[in-house]
C-alpha cells in the first residue's frame, strides 16, 4: 500500500526538480539542518520550498541571547535569535554531532557528488586484503565449509534428496566454495588545495563569509577523497601573499586588484612545493570579478593556459555577487578558456547560491 | 486504543497518578508506540496522520527522516491537543526518555485543557482534520490535484494573516443599518424664537450635510479587518469548493495558533513538571546521568537564541519562589535595592498555587511582560545583541532587563510577524483590494510581500494595494493581475491613509 506521506514526497521531491508546479521552482531554496561537530555547529543543506508571506526583512534590532559576555563581545550562532515563534506543534527534539566524515557523505549524497578519480598514475596500494570473496576454484586449505555445505544443501532440495527426518548432507565436487582474497585498493594519493581571494576594497564581509562556507564544503569533501589534503591560501589586492587560514578570512585591504598576482605566486608555489607527478592540485580563485585591467586579465589567462592548468586537476573560479564587482573576469575566463574541461567558473549570487556551485566545482569528479 | 507495553503501561499508570496528585487536570491521555518512520510521518502531518494531502508536509517529512538518518537530531516526543489528548513515543527510546515523555506530555495535556489561550480550539480536531482530509480528497478528484492544491498554496500564503483575539470576541449580532432619523442639531433658543434661530431652510440644509456625511462613511469594510482570510471567505469571488478549503484552512489556523502563542509557557510548564516528577519519584538510581543528559539537554541555551524550554522553565521557577516568600506587591516592588528584593521573604507560600493561576490565564507575551524583573534577567544572564555596522558582527548591546523585555516582546507579539489588515475592499470605488501594513519600524521584505500581494490578488481577482513604509516613507505596492507597481506615496490624503490611522488608534500601538 502507498503511503499517504509518500505521495506527498514525490510530489515536493517533483516540485523541487521543476518537474510539476512550476509556478513554485522560485520559491525553492536551500534550507539548512543543523549538525554540530565539537563546538562548532555546521549547516547542512536540504532543499525546500517557502511559499511566500508578509513577513519581516532582515531585523536590524538583534534579539534576546542568554549567556555571559560583555557589552560588545560578538555573539557567535544564529543571528536570527528570537525571530518569530513557531507554530510548530508539541515537539522536542534533540540535536546529535556529526563526524566529518559523515558530512561529506551527506554532502555527496545530497548534491549526487561523483567520487573523484585521481590523475595521473593510478597511484593505489594494496592494503593487505581482506578474506571477503567467495571462488568457486581454490585450493583445498582455502575451503569454505559453512558455504560449501550450504550450497551441498541447497543442491539436495532442489534435487529432493533431502530429508529433514535425516539431515545428512554430502558436499560433491561442484558444491566447493573457496575463500578468496580480496584486494581492498585505497588512494595514495596527495591533494592540495590552493585557495586565492581578493582582498580588495569591493569585497565584503558577506563576500568572504560566503567564501568561506564554501571553502569549508570543498574541504570537507575534498578531504574525504583524499588521504593526504594540504592547504594553502593565498590573499591579493595588487600584490600577492601567501597566509594562514585567519587571516585569509578576515584580512581586508583597500588596495586595487590585480588578479595575475595571485597567480603568479600560485604557480611559483606549485613550482617549488608541490609537484604534479605526486599531489593532485585544486586551484580555487575568488573575487567579485573586478580586475585592474584588461591587460591584467590577459596575463591571467596566459598564466593559466600556460603554467597553471597542465598541473593542476581542475582550477576553479568562484565569482561572488558583490555592490561593486562588474562580474567582468568570469566573462573574460569564460571565453578564452570556456571549453578547457579543467576550468570550471562559477558565480555565486548570495549565500542560496553556495550549493549549487560547490556542485559546479565537484560535480566533474576530476 | 494505546498499544504500549506492559512495561510502560505500568509507567503510565504511575505517572497519570502523580500528575494527578500534583493537580494537573487533563484529559484522558493516549499513547500510541511508533517507529521513527512513522513518527517522522505523523510529525509531518503536524500530529494528524489523517491530514489532507500536501507537498509541505512531504518536504516536512523529508527533513525529518534526513535528519534522524543523519544522525542530527530526533524527534522524541508528540502530543496532541485533542479530547483524548494524543501523545506518541518512539518506540526505540530507552525507558528513562519514555519516562521523562510520559511525564513532559502531561504537563502540554494539562495546559491544552487549562490554558484560556486554548480554550476556543476544537478537542475534537483528530476527527475534524480526518473530515478535512476527506473533503479536499474529493475536491482533488473532482476538480484536479493541480488545480486544488494551486488554490491551498495561495491560501497557505496568507494563513498568518488572522486575527488571534476574534474568537474571544462577543460580536454584536446584527448590524444596524443607519437608517435611524437622524437628529438634526439645533442651535439653542427659546421657544418662540426657534422658528427664527433655527429656519426650515437651515434644518434641511443640515440634514442634507449630515447625509453626505454618511455616505462618504460607508466605507467597506466599516472597520479595518485583521482576519484577512475571514474577509476574503465572506466577499472574495470564490466558488463553492474555494470557499469550504478556505475555511478549513482558516479553522487549522486558528486551531494552531495558540500554541504560536504560549511557547514559551508550554514547554516552561511541560519541564517543569517532568523534571518534578522525574526527580521527585520517577528516576531510579540508575537512570539518573541518562536523565540529566537528556534534561540538560533540553535546556541548553546557544549563544544568540533563546530557549524556550530554559526561559519558560526558569520563569515559572522564579514564580514558585516568589509567591512563596510574597516577594511581589507593593511592599516589595519598593525595594530598590536588589539583594534586598532577593532576600525578602514574608513566608506567603503561594507559590504552587501561582503558577497554576499564571498556565491558566497568561501566554507568552503577557507571562514575558509581568514576570521579567531586573534579578531575573540577572540571573538568567539575558541579553540584547545587535549588529555592529563598524565589526560587522553581532555583538551584546545590553543587558538592561528592560530593553531584554522590550526585545522579546517585540518579537512574540504578533508571532513576529507583521500586522496587516484590510481597510478597503472598494478603492477608488473600483472594487480593489487595499491592504494596509501596520508599520512598527521594520520593513517588510519587498520580494517576498509581492509574491504574496500576487497570491491576494488571485483570491480576490481585482487589482490589490498594500500600502506599508520603507525606511518610514509611505509607499503603496500594487499589484493589478500583470505588473507591480511600487509607488511614493507621501502627503496626499488616500483614503487608505487616513483609515489606516484611525486603525492605528483602535489598534492601540
Amino acid at each position: 500500500m502507498v503511503r499517504r506521506i509518500d505521495t506527498d514526497h514525490t510530489r515536493f521531491r517533483e516540485i523541487v526538480r521543476g518537474r510539476i508546479k512550476k509556478n513554485l521552482k522560485k520559491f525553492v531554496s536551500s534550507g539548512e539542518m543543523i549538525g554540530k561537530r565539537g563546538d562548532r555547529y555546521v549547516s547542512i543543506p536540504i532543499p525546500q520550498i517557502q511559499l511566500p508571506k508578509f513577513r519581516f526583512g532582515k531585523n536590524p534590532k538583534g534579539g534576546v541571547g542568554q549567556g555571559e559576555g560583555e557589552k560588545g563581545d560578538a555573539v557567535d550562532g544564529q543571528e536570527n535569535g528570537s525571530g518569530e515563534a513557531g507554530d510548530a506543534e508539541g515537539r522536542h527534539v534533540l540535536e546529535v554531532e556529526v563526524g566529518l566524515d559523515e558530512l561529506a557523505e551527506i554532502l555527496g549524497e545530497e548534491l549526487e557528488l561523483p567520487r573523484i578519480e585521481p590523475k595521473g598514475r593510478k597511484i593505489l596500494s594494496s592494503l593487505g586484503g581482506r578474506w571477503k570473496g567467495i571462488r568457486n576454484v581454490g585450493p583445498q586449505s582455502l575451503k569454505h565449509f559453512k558455504r560449501t555445505f550450504r550450497q551441498a544443501l541447497k543442491r539436495q532440495i532442489s534435487a529432493g534428496t533431502y530429508d529433514p527426518e535425516n539431515p545428512v548432507i554430502i558436499p560433491i565436487p561442484e558444491d566447493r566454495k573457496f575463500k578468496s582474497r580480496k584486494e581492498e585498493m585505497i588512494p595514495q594519493a596527495n591533494a592540495v588545495i590552493i585557495y586565492m581571494m581578493d582582498v580588495s576594497g569591493s569585497m565584503g564581509k558577506e563576500q568572504k563569509e560566503i567564501v568561506r562556507i564554501e571553502a569549508f564544503w570543498l574541504d570537507t569533501w575534498l578531504r574525504s577523497q583524499y588521504r593526504n589534503l594540504e592547504v594553502e591560501y593565498i590573499v591579493h589586492d595588487a600584490v600577492a601573499h601567501l597566509v594562514d587560514r585567519e587571516t585569509f578570512f578576515h584580512l581586508r585591504e583597500s588596495g586595487g586588484t590585480k588578479i595575475s598576482s595571485a597567480f603568479e605566486l600560485c604557480d611559483r608555489l606549485i613550482e617549488q612545493k608541490y609537484s604534479p607527478l605526486e599531489w593532485n592540485i585544486y586551484p580555487f580563485h575568488f573575487s567579485d570579478g573586478d580586475n585592474w585591467s584588461s591587460r591584467d586579465s590577459e596575463k591571467c589567462v596566459r598564466l593559466l593556459k600556460e603554467r597553471i592548468l597542465p598541473c593542476v586537476n581542475q582550477f576553479g573560479y568562484g565569482q561572488v555577487k558583490s555592490a561593486y564587482g562588474s562580474g567582468q573576469f568570469k566573462k573574460d575566463l569564460d571565453a578564452a578558456l570556456g571549453d578547457d574541461e579543467r576550468v570550471v567558473t562559477s558565480d555565486i549570487p548570495d549565500r542560496d547560491g553556495i550549493l549549487a556551485s560547490i556542485k559546479d566545482f565537484l560535480g566533474k569528479g576530476r | 486504543m494505546g498499544n504500549l507495553t506492559p512495561e510502560l503501561a505500568r509507567i503510565h499508570e504511575e505517572v497519570r497518578e502523580l500528575a494527578r496528585t500534583y493537580g494537573l487536570d487533563t484529559f484522558d491521555v493516549i499513547f500510541e508506540l511508533v517507529d521513527f518512520d512513522e513518527l517522522n510521518m505523523i510529525a509531518a502531518y503536524g500530529g494528524f496522520p489523517k491530514r489532507y494531502p500536501h507537498w509541505r508536509f512531504g518536504m516536512e517529512y523529508e527533513q525529518l527522516s534526513k535528519s534522524y538518518a543523519y544522525g542530527l537530531s530526533k524527534i522524541y516526543e508528540l502530543v496532541i491537543n485533542n479530547d483524548p489528548c494524543i501523545a506518541y513515543l518512539m518506540r526505540s527510546n530507552g525507558l528513562t526518555d519514555q519516562k521523562l515523555v510520559m511525564a513532559h506530555v502531561y504537563g502540554h495535556c494539562d495546559f491544552f485543557k487549562n490554558n484560556a489561550w486554548f480554550a476556543h480550539t476544537n478537542r475534537k480536531m483528530m476527527d475534524a482534520m480526518a473530515n478535512h482530509g476527506t473533503r479536499i480528497r474529493n475536491y482533488m478528484d473532482r476538480y484536479g490535484v493541480e488545480v486544488v492544491e494551486d488554490f491551498i498554496d495561495r491560501v497557505l500564503s496568507i494563513d498568518n494573516l488572522i486575527d488571534i483575539h476574534s474568537p474571544y470576541i462577543r460580536r454584536e449580532s446584527k448590524e444596524e443599518d443607519g437608517s435611524e432619523d437622524l437628529e438634526i442639531p439645533r442651535l439653542r433658543a427659546k421657544d418662540y424664537m426657534d422658528r427664527y434661530i433655527n429656519p426650515p431652510e437651515y434644518l434641511e440644509a443640515e440634514r442634507k450635510k449630515m447625509e453626505e456625511a454618511r455616505a462618504g462613511n460607508l466605507r467597506f469594510p466599516k472597520e479595518p479587518a485583521r482576519d484577512v482570510l475571514r474577509f476574503l471567505l465572506d466577499h472574495a469571488p470564490l466558488e463553492r469548493w474555494q470557499q469550504d478549503v478556505l475555511a478549513i484552512l482558516r479553522e487549522e489556523a486558528y486551531y494552531f495558533a495558540p500554541q504560536g502563542m504560549t511557547k514559551i509557557m508550554n514547554e516552561g510548564w511541560a519541564v517543569y513538571w517532568h523534571s518534578t516528577m522525574m526527580c521527585r519519584h520517577l528516576v531510579r538510581a540508575d537512570e539518573v546521568v541518562d536523565y540529566c543528559d537528556h534534561h540538560s539537554g533540553t535546556l541548553g541555551t546557544r549563544p544568540g537564541q533563546i530557549n524556550p524550554y530554559k526561559l519558560g522553565v526558569e520563569l515559572f521557577r522564579d514564580i514558585e519562589d516568589r509567591w512563596n516568600r510574597g516577594a511581589f506587591g507593593l511592599e516589595w516592588a519598593r525595594l530598590e535595592d536588589s539583594e534586598d528584593r532577593r532576600r525578602y521573604d514574608v513566608g506567603a507560600g503561594l507559590g504552587r498555587e501561582k503558577i497554576f493561576e499564571v498556565r491558566k490565564v497568561y501566554n507568552d507575551v503577557t507571562f514575558v511582560d509581568e514576570f521579567i524583573t531586573p534579578e531575573f534577567a540577572e540571573d538568567q544572564k539575558l541579553y540584547v545583541y545587535g549588529f555592529n555596522q563598524r565589526t560587522g558582527r553581532y555583538e551584546i548591546v545590553d543587558r538592561d532587563y528592560r530593553k531584554v523585555k522590550a526585545q522579546l516582546l517585540w518579537s512574540l507579539t504578533n508571532f513576529g510577524q507583521p500586522r496587516i489588515l484590510v481597510v478597503d475592499a472598494n478603492h477608488n470605488n473600483r472594487g480593489e483590494l487595499y491592504l494596509w501594513h501596520d508599520w512598527n519600524g521594520v520593513d517588510l521584505q519587498f520580494r517576498m510581500a509581492e509574491s504574496t500581494l500576487k497570491n491576494v490578488q488571485a483570491l480576490w481577482g481585482r487589482p490589490v494595494h498594500l500600502e506599508t513604509r520603507e525606511e518610514g516613507e509611505p509607499r503603496l505596492l500594487t499589484f493589478d493581475g500583470k505588473s507591480f507597481s511600487f509607488l511614493e506615496i507621501g502627503g496626499s490624503r488616500e483614503p487608505g491613509e487616513t483609515v489606516g490611522q484611525a486603525a492605528e488608534g483602535e489598534g492601540g500601538t
